[in-house]
């Protein structure tokens, strides 16, 4: 099997890796360069968990080839925090218990985070829609939606969250 | 949506006073899960970690003839291949660890598959790619045998075996019963006395947990000979005392580490991807993942199994239930399991939260060419919850009478008997009912909205019935008796005992036989020691029936358990 070389910007530090041919960024990420925030729910584009954004979008990195983001800028959660301080949306979805087992979360925060970044006042529709790639077994819908649109600009009275 | 608490209800029985509960409270595990730092066992990162999969039945049921491996063994990356013979103890039931049933369930089946995506060989290779590719160079002769999907047909006489261990297909009761039988009262008698007989017939169908994360576990070798298990278990004990004695090695040999899972919904409970690890890991000596993939997870993970159920009330013109019959038939799929466990739970559970003077169950744990079901959400209690609701809709129907004023009369009240002879505690299903119907705008009369769980209970409705009708339906032998149930090992009652007030037969209940299982036959010939669970010796036979007063009694002073482990606190 043949080796690539690809480099990338994993939340803004420069990464240099070999992948296999056909080799998912997902794989990649988790065991090429040890990122193992986004997590392995199907590798079949189904579940959403392994959402992380590409130059900004949000992608199923178990379906994109990795050798595709050469040259381009991936985030992922562990990119979320600044310093020490938690984005408002991790802040949001840990105080709203918008997490039960956790396991969705990092692909529904960056679902959302690829929302707000490009419509900073979504309506509860735009909210849904953006999230409607990733699947919550622990049907933690309600409150995901209520976070997501609690730190948007929108007043958070008007949904309802306390 | 602001919440609403209801502490008025049956504040003065309350003992708590709710510090956390209607107060936003910080899970202690959020800060993990909203980072992505949270340790599911699939982010333990070890350097050459190997991986697993396995050639799985493309069939219901079939016989093994033969299995060559040899293409698959030159395939790149192949390690090892296991098979049957590999597994140090072949044979396990997940409940033997509670002394509990027979063992009926190969790691790895050797012999015959009896369900599609019974796992037949495991290999072991550097990459997953690698894996797969070679699994598919196995080449398996197999015999295809006739199979049966269907629980009444796996009862009848013609069906294929499905389980050697229970050639009736039928899981066996402490040694003596083809069910777990329930009798309270004549149910024969009241139905002849009711104005009504209705009878409903309910399916379900079974329903895969399908967790985010997927089911697996990661092994590698420790200092101190030792192993250490990255695991997806909900059950982190079980699946260590499952490892120890499917791979018969001391069970601190073995390190667990577990408790962060990625959804479970009583899917993570059987525990077949530890050993299968550690026995990569054992073979090779290398970190060794066996992890399933979304389509494994949804064929061949374990889902809640099917129920099949018959429910037949017999009714008075008033709407009060007189007597409630059940046959039910839980869909095994190929193995035990906790499937014979659940209907211990069901049973227990019959008839649903009413107070019906008259009550008859049957019901059989069957063995099908199915997937093997295992725990989910209230396992035991779901489908036949669904039954009898459905039920109750269908008799109000019958009766012209509004459905929720017929759960309001039927309820169980505060000091009723319940038909596993334990009198009801902290009951409020007729105050559920108010608050449902009053949210909804549903209109019930004066009457039932002014019940109360509180009143009217007890007195009569406390006595036990007159007369039980037993029987010996079902009675088999051969069977060894197993002491989870029947047993008093060292003066302790064990939980079950306490739960089973009364055998359902007690007089007429012989000593269990010490003698042969029906299955040494189909045992493995090399089969090592039996570990200590199964080992134990044969349970004392029973005391001598005790008789009615003394049972009322024991009754009327037992501890308030409203748990099967008796451990609740009241
Ligand atoms: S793992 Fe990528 S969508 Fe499920
Ligand atoms: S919190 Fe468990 S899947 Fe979403």
């Amino acid at each position: 099997m043949t080796k690539k070389p690809v480099q990338f910007q994993l939340n803004g530090d420069q990464k240099a890796t070999f992948v296999d041919d056909g080799q998912n960024l997902l794989d990649v990420l988790r065991r090429g360069v040890g990122d193992l925030t986004p997590k392995f729910g199907c590798a079949q584009g189904t579940c959403g968990t392994c959402t992380v954004l590409i130059d900004g979008q949000p992608h199923m990195s178990c379906l994109t080839l990795a050798e595709t983001v050469e040259g381009k800028s991936v985030t992922t959660t562990a990119g979320l925090e600044n310093g020490a301080e938690l984005h408002p949306l991790q802040k949001a979805f840990m105080e709203q218990f918008a997490a039960q087992c956790g396991y969705c979360t990092p692909g529904m925060l960056m679902a959302a985070k690829a929302l707000l970044d490009t419509n900073p006042n979504p309506t509860r529709e735009e909210v849904v829609e953006a999230i409607s790639g990733n699947i919550c077994r622990c049907t933690g819908y309600e409150a995901i939606i209520n976070a997501i649109l609690s730190v948007a600009g929108n007043s958070p009275q008007r949904y309802g969250v306390r | 949506m602001p919440v609403e608490f209801r502490k008025d209800i049956f504040s003065e029985e309350r003992d708590d006073n709710l510090n956390e509960i209607g107060q936003p409270t910080q899970r202690q595990d959020a800060l993990g899960h909203v980072t992505g730092r949270s340790p599911y066992y699939d982010d333990h990162l070890f350097d050459n970690l190997h991986h697993m999969r396995c050639k799985r039945s493309p069939h219901h049921h079939a016989r093994i003839r033969s299995i060559d491996i040899s293409a698959a063994e030159r395939m790149p990356g192949v390690r090892r291949i296991l098979l049957g013979k590999d597994v140090p103890n072949n044979l396990n039931t997940l409940l033997s660890l509670l002394d509990f049933g027979i063992d009926d369930e190969p790691l790895i089946a050797d012999k015959k598959v009896s369900y599609i995506g019974e796992p037949v060989a495991a290999v072991i290779a550097e990459t997953d790619r690698q894996a797969r590719d070679a699994v598919a160079k196995i080449r398996v002769d197999w015999e295809v045998l006739p199979h049966v999907l269907d629980v009444e047909e796996a009862v009848r006489s013609d069906a294929p075996t499905v389980n050697d261990v229970y050639p009736d297909n039928v899981f066996v009761y402490h040694g003596s019963y083809d069910h777990q039988k329930l009798r309270y009262g004549d149910v024969d008698a009241a139905f002849a006395q009711a104005d009504h007989v209705v009878e409903g017939r309910y399916q379900m169908s079974p329903i895969e947990q399908a967790p985010t994360e997927t089911c697996g576990a990661i092994a590698a070798p420790e200092t101190n000979d030792r192993f250490v298990c990255y695991t997806s278990t909900q059950a982190l004990f079980f699946s260590l005392g499952t490892a120890a004695k499917l791979l018969n090695v001391q069970s601190n040999r073995l390190h667990f580490i577990g408790g962060t899972v990625g959804g479970g919904f009583g899917g993570k409970v059987d525990s077949l991807h530890e050993p299968m690890a550690i026995l990569g890991c054992m073979v090779t000596g290398k970190p060794c993942k066996f992890m399933f993939d979304r389509e494994e997870e949804m064929q061949v993970g374990a889902p809640r199994g099917a129920e099949r159920w018959y429910v037949k009330d017999g009714v008075m013109n008033d709407g009060r239930i007189v007597a409630r019959k059940f046959t039910g038939y839980f869909d095994s799929g190929a193995y035990t399991r906790l499937s014979s466990y659940a209907i211990i739970k069901c049973v227990g559970h019959l008839p649903g939260p009413y107070t019906i003077p008259n009550v008859y169950a049957d019901v059989y744990c069957v063995f099908t060419n199915r997937t093997p079901a295992t725990a989910m959400r209230g396992f035991g209690i779901t489908g036949v919850d669904f039954a009898i609701e459905a039920h109750m809709d269908k008799v109000a129907e019958t009766v012209g009478i509004d459905p929720v004023e017929l759960r309001i009369l039927n309820a169980y009240r505060d000091g009723d008997m319940k038909a596993h002879r334990r009198l009801a505690k902290n009951t409020a299903l007729i105050e559920c009912c108010q608050v449902a119907a009053e949210k909804s705008g549903w209109r019930i009369s004066d009457q039932a909205r002014q019940a109360s769980s509180l009143r009217d209970g007890g007195g009569d409705r406390a006595q036990l019935p007159p007369h039980t009708v037993t029987d010996q339906n079902g009675r088999v032998e051969g069977f060894e008796g197993t002491g989870y149930a029947g047993g008093n090992k060292g003066g302790m009652p064990s939980p079950m005992e306490q739960y089973q007030t009364i055998p359902a037969t007690p007089a007429a209940q012989p000593a269990p036989q010490p003698s042969q299982t029906a299955a040494p036959a189909n045992r493995p010939a090399a089969q090592p020691s039996q570990p200590p669970a199964s080992s134990v010796p044969p349970p004392p036979p029973p005391a001598t029936s005790p008789d009615a007063d003394q049972l009322r009694d024991r009754t009327r002073h037992s501890r308030r358990f409203s748990s099967i482990s008796g451990l609740r606190r009241r």
